[in-house]
């Protein structure tokens, strides 16, 4: 009772909001909102851990199939073991980090049918940031360190040769990708609003689109390819920039340059994502119950 | 036994209701067929014959892992979340009170949601995967006959391992962890990712073994008929072997777990 009493009084001041913008205003939110479902997290630290490491290891399955596969192979779509696993890693680092921030997006869908959205929405805090903070999982932390690893393996066995292009290439191709993968989460909640039970669509852009960018791109048909590279711009994550780091050439017919285009790409993704969702949040009419 | 047709009957219904749900999974199902797909045709590329397939069965395989993915509960789902729940909040002696078998119970209700999903989220998977790729497609009607009896009982031993799973809950409260290890390897030993013939070595001499080859493996090598005639009765065997088995473990725990149940939440 009386930590809890030292708590209260060592809690901090509640938060006011001036006139700062609404991004600022929003990250800030986000960061508060995380803050507490960390808390909430490291009160069950074992069922962390071990959810943490079944994360990780669900994610490693993915690669040990690709591992398996080359048990039996030297090359798949021209395209060895190293090389894979640079798509691989950059991809699923990329994805990872926009799962870490916004995977928990896919959960609006419960919200909408159930009415419960209309406590977000009056609080003072934009609603995307307490969306995407809502039941922050850590746990997904997994991934990220799955991916990293995978692509360390991958750095360390390739033979490139590096300029410094090719080494600013890794971290705009992960944080840029993450962007465009964080945009789709946003674009298929945004579309919850309408199809409440539709969070499975999401999934086959989300995890989909990682497992797919995470074979080389020789692997699929031309007119799926064009879909990734033109429709939902999902190449640009991993595909287009890691072949210019591995001196390969795009099964499209693409200018070189193309490669640095991922963060215009992620900004454009971003402004499209913003439109999708408010729409979607304007359309909300809450439960009639 | 009208009983647990009923519940059956009424599992059915209700993962009939969501609609767009199910649009939803098809199409994510489809997407992901597409996928793995494209990524086998490159394997089998190199190397044609391949875990004893050919090209047109390995796409099958592929279109089959679609098509079972949720019948067979391969990545969990269906009733253990909710079993699990009412063990925590203690529900469950409600359960217990009620004038029917808890087993049976939950058991006749999975296999109302499987056929659902067989037909709600098999069929549509499998013919899209039939236009867009040279499939394998069994011509006798014994063999889909053979393939029905084989996933129903891949069914049965899948809900097997997840009635266990479920039980865990009376001792660990929450069993999220027991949960994912359990989807972890259903994934993983049904062939799920690769067919279970690529494993090399001890690896795909265990996975043969172990309970959930009899999810997809099993039905998928009745489907594209490598079993010659008795071979089927074997493969029956082993998969009624692990069904009976496991319904029987699931049976002894629930009566140590119903003999120490301290109801929660009084």
């Amino acid at each position: 009772m009386a930590e809890i009493q030292a708590e209260r009084t060592a809690a901090p001041p509640p938060v006011v909001f001036s006139e700062r913008s609404r991004l600022v205003e929003g990250v800030r939110a986000y960061g508060l909102i995380v803050a507490m479902w960390l808390r909430s997290t490291m009160a069950y630290r074992a069922s962390f851990v071990m959810t943490t490491v079944g994360n990780f290891v669900s994610t490693a399955f993915d690669f040990v199939t690709i591992m398996l596969m080359f048990a039996h192979v030297d090359v798949l779509g021209g395209f060895t073991l190293p090389e894979v696993a640079l798509l691989y890693g950059t991809s699923a680092t990329a994805f990872g980090l926009a799962d870490l921030v916004l995977g928990s997006m896919d959960r609006l869908g419960r919200r909408v049918r159930d009415g419960t959205l209309d406590t977000l929405l009056v609080r003072p805090v934009p609603v995307l940031a307490q969306v995407a903070a809502d039941r922050f999982a850590l746990r997904r932390l997994g991934r990220i360190t799955q991916g990293l690893l995978v692509l360390g393996y991958a750095l360390v066995t390739l033979d490139i040769a590096w300029t410094p292009v090719k080494v600013l290439m890794l971290p705009m191709m992960v944080l840029s990708g993450a962007a465009i993968f964080g945009a789709v989460f946003v674009v298929g909640a945004a579309f919850q609003f309408y199809a409440q039970d539709a969070s499975e669509v999401q999934n086959a852009f989300t995890y989909g689109g990682t497992t797919m960018l995470q074979y080389p791109p020789t692997v699929f048909a031309k007119d799926l390819v064009r879909g990734v590279t033109f429709v939902v711009p999902l190449a640009f994550v991993s595909w287009l920039p890691a072949l210019y780091v591995l001196g390969r050439d795009y099964p499209l017919d693409l200018p070189r340059w193309v490669a640095g285009l991922p963060p215009v790409v992620a900004a454009g993704c971003w402004v499209l994502a913003g439109l999708a969702w408010r729409v979607g949040l304007r359309s909300y009419r809450s439960t009639g119950s | 036994m009208r009983l647990y047709a009923v519940v059956a009957a009424g599992g059915f219904r209700r993962y009939a209701t969501y609609r767009v749900a199910t649009l939803a999974g098809v199409f994510t199902n489809t997407v992901f067929g597409f996928i793995m797909a494209y990524t086998y045709i490159a394997l089998w590329d190199e190397r044609p014959q391949l875990g004893g397939y050919d090209m047109s069965q390995a796409l099958t395989y592929v279109w089959l892992g679609q098509a079972l993915l949720m019948t067979c509960a391969m990545m969990g789902g269906g009733f253990e979340d909710e079993l699990m729940e009412r063990i925590r909040t203690g529900d469950i002696a409600v359960d217990l009170y009620r004038p029917a078998d808890l087993q049976l119970w939950w058991l006749a209700g999975d296999l109302g949601r499987a056929a659902f999903h067989l037909l709600g989220r098999g069929i549509v998977p499998m013919v899209l995967g039939a236009l867009a790729f040279d499939l394998a497609i069994p011509r006798s009607p014994w063999t889909w006959l053979a393939f029905l009896v084989s996933v129903g009982l891949g069914v049965v031993v899948s809900f097997g391992v997840r009635y266990l799973v479920a039980l865990s809950a009376f001792w660990l409260m929450d069993g999220a962890g027991a949960m994912q290890i359990a989807w972890l390897a259903g994934l993983f030993f049904s062939g799920m990712m690769l067919p279970l013939t690529l494993f090399p070595g001890w690896l795909g001499e265990l996975a043969r073994v172990l309970p959930w080859s009899s999810l997809l493996q099993v039905p998928a090598d009745v489907f594209l008929g490598t079993y010659a005639g008795w071979d089927v009765v074997r493969a029956y065997a082993f998969q009624g072997g692990w069904a009976v088995a496991l319904l029987l473990a699931g049976r002894m725990l629930q009566s140590v777990a119903t003999r120490r149940v301290v109801v929660q939440g009084g």
